[in-house]
């Protein structure tokens, strides 16, 4: 039996979300200085240590605040794909962004480039172009059919290209000399080990931003979408223009993400799915939430991923697939009530 | 019959809609006015629900021909705007709504809210309003996809209140009630059409409850209008043949002035079906 509206004892959404907001300012402020060298707090100032504040400056802060960015992105893009293809298995990779990204990536470290580019280097670049190619793919494919865009048919498109670039990247991996198809297998697996510096955090700040906005303005939008096209089409939204856009501005900014972070899993699949058994399905309040739960979930499994196995650092995406799965699991099963599941 | 002021809200002038090559609805001119009750009737795959779904501007295909909605072209119609006039009421289908039937209906003020505006009293007010004389009121709290579809079908109806819509596009209405429910929803559709001047356009299989409850009837055959009248002028032999071809027949009413239709028997069946009869009740014994 499912539930007969929210409880009296329950928390209400706006305590959720403070409490969310609290754990995600005192994650990203803590986080920055755990890891393989503990750092002391004066490094922030200078400190005695010239070493350790470059670390925290150059490094660690850098790290912490992409991976917030790329947790938020993931989450919000997880969410609103869930809603638009009405599916709760939607992750922000269904549409081929991951995998186009990967085969951007694997024909960088193929060629062997090593330009940059504004301070983005190749392989950033490439996964880039390989996402947008993706996204435009699927788009093209599905929107000039006879029929007009069905949102299933753009989900079985997804798939097919995901499978497609898969198949690739394989090709490019067999062909390719050793080395550089541990690169390649590397950078699948996701992780933030790479950064250095703010040039990264700001090029997908600037992407996340914008893509954040535009998903917020179509909040209303977006909840009608979730009860099926005719409704929202009927109540007044005007169904094309708000799938076109919230498509692209998803899928760009969760493509600059897979472009400096590679793909990490589980987070955009998971992070909506907690947020909705915490807060229920109104987007308007599920939307921050996913954003601050997500930004909060990478950042905690990084800070993990760089501790766990140091000096060597474990890929992030596994430890997200291997927090993620079971937690989510759990949750199912022990709250059966309101899964808030399409 | 009531008298029918002029004011035309809806007017197709050879419209026709082909979806990947097929005609779907072939050259259909018809005009409905302000506060009419019309039915849409015809076999499956006759483009009833192509018609109702062009009156809300959802169409896929090639489109010709004209289609005015009230008073201004489908094609210059903004969606939020027209949403504040006109509503399309779907089947009360098994969709999972994950949302309480009082978020559901606030949802519906859609029209007249700007992105980033709260829920303001004016639209919680014209919720209530619309619960109350739905009658959903019982279950606000209760999420949509645990009522049954009688109740289902009276929040969709709610919602094309609390949009404050005044034509009503409905899909087959009481497909899936039962005749308790049937009879609550239609006096509900009777009621607003009556009381309130909602124009409505309802999709209905059944022909016999729409020539008790409509002005109007459109027969819709293949794509093409067969019949746009009253009533009375339907439940004709050769009327309903066109309609149906030869599978009716008319029998009186033990009630109202109309006739009704029921299937027709061949006398070979009607052998058949004695003969199985006979054969039940011998068996029973």
């Amino acid at each position: 039996m499912a539930s007969q509206g929210p409880r009296e004892d329950e928390i209400g959404p706006g305590w959720t979300i403070g409490t969310m907001f609290c754990l995600a300012a005192l994650a990203v402020a803590w986080a920055p200085f755990w890891g393989m060298e503990h750092i002391p707090f004066d490094a922030l100032w200078g400190g005695a240590d010239d070493s350790a504040a470059d670390i925290l400056w150059k490094m660690r802060i850098p790290r912490v605040l992409l991976s917030f960015l790329a947790g938020s992105a993931l989450a919000a893009a997880g969410m609103v794909f869930q809603a638009l293809f009405r599916n709760p298995l939607a992750t922000p990779f269904t549409l081929g962004v991951a995998s186009g990204a990967s085969l951007g990536a694997a024909v960088c470290y193929h060629c062997g480039w090593s330009f940059a580019l504004l301070g983005v280097s190749a392989v950033s670049i490439s996964a880039l172009l390989g996402a947008v190619l993706s996204i435009v793919l699927v788009y093209v494919l599905t929107s000039t059919g006879r029929q007009g865009s069905s949102t299933a048919t753009m989900l079985l498109a997804g798939v097919a290209v995901s499978f497609t670039f898969s198949s690739l990247i394989l090709f490019m991996q067999y062909i390719s000399d050793p080395s550089k198809s541990f690169q390649m297998l590397r950078w699948v697996m996701g992780g933030m080990r790479n950064v250095v510096g703010f040039s990264d955090v700001l090029n997908v700040f600037a992407f996340v931003v914008s893509g954040c906005l535009i998903v917020w303005y179509l909040l209303l939008d977006l909840n009608l979408l979730s009860t099926g096209e005719d409704f929202a089409f009927t109540r007044g939204v005007n169904v094309n223009q708000a799938k076109a856009m919230l498509f692209f501005a998803v899928s760009l900014m969760v493509g600059a993400v897979v472009a400096v972070c590679g793909p990490i899993g589980f987070v955009g699949l998971m992070a909506p799915h907690i947020c909705r058994l915490l807060i229920g399905p109104d987007h308007r309040l599920l939307y921050p939430a996913a954003l601050l739960f997500g930004g909060v979930l990478l950042v905690v499994c990084d800070t993990i991923s760089r501790i766990i196995l140091a000096p060597t650092e474990l890929p992030v995406g596994i430890l997200t697939a291997l927090l993620g799965g079971p937690f989510f699991l759990w949750l199912l099963l022990a709250r059966r009530r309101d899964l808030g599941v399409f | 019959m009531r008298n029918l002021n002029t004011n035309v809200v809806l007017e197709a002038r050879k419209f026709s809609c082909r979806i990947a090559g097929k005609p779907v609805l072939r050259e259909i001119t018809l005009q409905i006015r302000r506060g009419e009750y019309v039915s849409i009737v015809g076999p499956n795959g006759a483009g009833k629900t192509t018609l109702l779904r062009a009156f809300d501007r959802m169409l896929t295909g090639e489109i010709s021909g004209e289609l005015d909605i009230c008073g201004m072209s489908w094609e210059e119609w903004k969606q939020s705007d027209l949403a504040k006039l006109a509503a399309l009421v779907p089947q009360a289908d098994s969709r999972v709504i994950p949302f309480t039937v009082e978020q559901f209906l606030l949802m519906c003020r859609y029209p007249y809210m700007s992105p980033f505006a709260t829920v303001n009293p004016n639209d919680r007010k014209v919720v209530h309003e619309a619960m109350v004389g739905t009658g959903t009121t019982p279950f606000a709290k209760r999420r949509l996809d645990t009522l049954s579809s009688g109740e289902r079908q009276k929040v969709y109806i709610a919602a094309a209140l609390a949009q404050g819509a005044h034509i009503w596009l409905l899909d087959e209405p009481t497909t899936f009630l039962d005749y308790h429910h049937q009879a609550d929803i239609l006096s509900l559709i009777a009621l607003a059409n009556k009381e309130f001047d909602v124009t409505v356009v309802a999709v209905t299989h059944d022909l016999n409850h729409a020539v008790l409850e409509s002005d109007r009837i459109i027969a819709l055959r293949e794509g093409k209008l067969v019949f746009y009248g009253t009533p009375d002028l339907i439940m004709k032999p050769d009327t309903l043949k066109r309609v149906y071809g030869d599978s009716m027949v008319l029998v009186d009413h033990p009630k109202a002035d109309l006739p009704m239709i029921v299937p027709r028997m061949t006398p070979e069946q009607d052998k058949e079906l004695a003969k199985w009869r006979a054969k039940a009740r011998e068996k029973m014994k």
